[in-house]
């Protein structure tokens, strides 16, 4: 199967990222040749086989794990927005969510 | 007269010991080194910082509390987060970005003593078998400035084969430490998947990304991974209860009797001629030390390529939207909406590797497209896995090529990224596995570049690698040679 033009600017949407046209374009044409090697993953038969997430559970059980449900860090703000792009009195700004 | 920049881990780690030199003079000799590079492998430096970590090094020699490690200079792959220095990933979105906190393994080298020359380029969120993807420019190999060095941890692996630094971290998602470390005659080693905390490493495909350190032999290798690996129960949910341990012990044990599985799939026609070359001579000198060579099957190592980019882009879609403008990186000038913010700031930060995995990984895990692919992919990954453990009955560590060529010309798949895909082929397998897997250099091939050789252990069997690798080392030169001009 191929993708069209159209997928592209659905998963583009999906995915937030704006794309050129020409970027759109260029996209197309190299995920459908990557979907050329995915082709050989469908004639597998996995019938029966447990999808595998954590690589070590292959030889163990793994489950994961919580820890206790108690503070561990200081207040950190400035540090932690130091590097947001827009602050203002301790609280990230975005644009105008409700009209 | 041997300079500092000649001398391994191990043998700085002694000089500093033993008061020869002190940490600040060695701190002081690397920075310039970082300073006067020109391969592109630095990102950042901060040589206020550097000294001053030397500094207190030397304090704690002084007082007889060193580390194990003390004073003794390394780079982290900037994948890592870093209190003293920025933080990028390669990408634009992250420029001029400063962590509050150091990921744990920065932590844990720190406290083993070790000092921060910089930070060094990778692939963008460690996405590239080229150390292309970087926004911030290419690497160039330090054995011909005309080929690039790998990656994604090609800054790492660069800087090391130059003398830049002794040692380095790096990341390994789909071979992203082994393939650089063959492509410039270094050492790295990937541990067992949840060895080493991932805490404060830019997640890129979290059920894959694995640090482990690169160095010059299997001997630092094993120094810095002895401070790295153990449980971070409370930062990183997928770390393993495994203790840390002692991986320098078992080196030099004796190889009589240890099974070398070779599997057949690695020695196709996909396999370079110098490479094999390389690789076969590497082998006879492992059976001359009294290893038996085993063949092996491992009958799904092609079809690793397809289930690895389904699953790592899978994996790379979900962690990288919180890249959206908001809490860090970087924010688009003009938009209209919040949408609109998210994707302009997300179009204006990635590059377009990043941009295709993201693409990929948002349709294979869509509506309609999950069973088909995503989980499809999965399930052949626990028959990879499962592939590994039945090779397993007949050897103890497999063999065999890092990647089919040597390293190739910078800007030579530049238009075509499935041939760096395909190019991943031998070290997908043991990535998806979660096994442990490194490179250590086997000789020499076309154009006199390095060639590595792959050793791939069962879960938790890295002492036994470096041990492999240390013998090989003992026996041969490769890891001594330098590129011209270093």
């Amino acid at each position: 199967m191929s993708l069209t033009s159209q997928d592209i600017d659905r998963i583009a949407n999906l995915a937030r990222l704006e794309l050129k046209p020409e970027e759109s374009e260029r996209m197309l044409a190299q995920i459908n040749g990557f979907f050329g090697i995915v082709e050989a993953m469908q004639a597998v038969d996995t019938s029966g086989v447990q999808p595998l997430a954590h690589p070590v559970a292959a030889i163990q059980d793994i489950a994961l794990r919580l820890r206790e449900d108690v503070v561990s860090e200081p207040n950190n703000r400035e540090a932690n927005q130091r590097s947001a792009p827009a602050v203002e009195r301790g609280l990230f700004l975005v644009p105008k969510v409700i009209e | 007269m041997t300079t500092l920049h000649d001398l391994t881990v191990a043998e700085l780690a002694q000089g500093l010991k033993a008061k020869s030199f002190s940490a600040t003079e060695v701190a002081q000799h690397f920075v310039a080194r970082a300073q006067a590079d020109t391969s592109g492998s630095f990102l950042a430096v901060n040589p206020e910082a550097t000294l001053a970590q030397a500094k207190a090094s030397d304090a704690r020699i002084a007082t007889g509390q060193a580390g194990a490690l003390e004073g003794v200079p390394l780079g982290h792959k900037d994948i890592f987060v870093t209190k003293d220095f920025p933080t990028t990933a390669g990408s634009k979105m992250l420029e001029g970005y400063r962590s509050p906190f150091d990921a744990t393994l920065v932590r844990r080298l720190a406290e083993a003593g070790m000092v921060t020359v910089g930070k060094l380029s990778c692939d963008e969120f460690a996405m590239g078998s080229a150390n292309e993807n970087s926004a911030y420019g290419v690497v160039k190999n330090p054995w011909d400035t005309s080929r690039v060095p790998g990656g994604s941890s090609g800054g790492s692996a660069a800087a090391i084969a130059a003398r830049v630094v002794p040692a380095a971290t790096g990341t390994d998602t789909g071979g992203s430490i082994r393939q650089p470390a063959s492509f410039c005659g270094i050492t790295g080693i990937k541990p067992t998947y949840g060895r080493a905390s991932r805490y404060g490493m830019i997640a890129y495909a979290s059920s894959l990304d694995q640090g482990g350190p690169m160095a010059r032999t299997a001997e630092d290798c094993a120094l810095l991974l002895s401070a790295m690996c153990g449980p971070d129960p409370d930062r990183d949910s997928t770390s393993l209860d495994v203790p840390a341990e002692d991986f320098t012990a078992s080196l030099g044990a004796d190889l009589k009797g240890l099974r070398i599985g070779i599997p057949n799939e690695f020695f196709g026609e996909g396999l370079a001629a110098d490479v094999r070359a390389a690789v076969d001579s590497a082998l006879v000198e492992l059976a001359k030390q009294g290893a038996t060579l085993v063949p092996i099957s491992l009958p799904r190592t092609e079809l690793s390529i397809p289930v690895y980019y389904i699953i790592a882009p899978a994996e790379a879609s979900s962690n990288l939207s919180r890249f959206d403008g908001v809490k860090f990186g970087h924010r688009a000038k003009d938009y209209t909406d919040l949408e609109s913010m998210y994707k302009k700031s997300r179009a204006e930060g990635f590059g377009s590797e990043v941009k295709r995995r993201i693409m990929t990984g948002t349709y294979v895990l869509s509506h309609g497209y999950y069973d088909a692919y995503y989980l499809q992919a999965q399930k052949i990954r626990r028959m990879i896995a499962d592939d590994f453990q039945n090779a397993f009955k007949d050897c103890d560590v497999i063999a065999g090529p890092v990647a089919p060529s040597v390293a190739w010309k910078l800007g030579e798949n530049a238009n075509d990224p499935v041939a760096d895909y395909l190019a991943d082929i031998f070290t997908l397998p043991a990535s998806l596995a979660g096994l442990p897997g490194m490179s250590v250099p086997a000789g020499f091939g076309a154009h006199n570049m390095p060639v590595g050789l792959q050793l791939i252990g069962n879960y938790f069997k890295e002492a036994q690698l470096l041990n492999v690798a240390h013998r090989l080392q003992q026996a041969t030169d490769f890891h001594l040679q330098k590129p011209a001009g270093v």
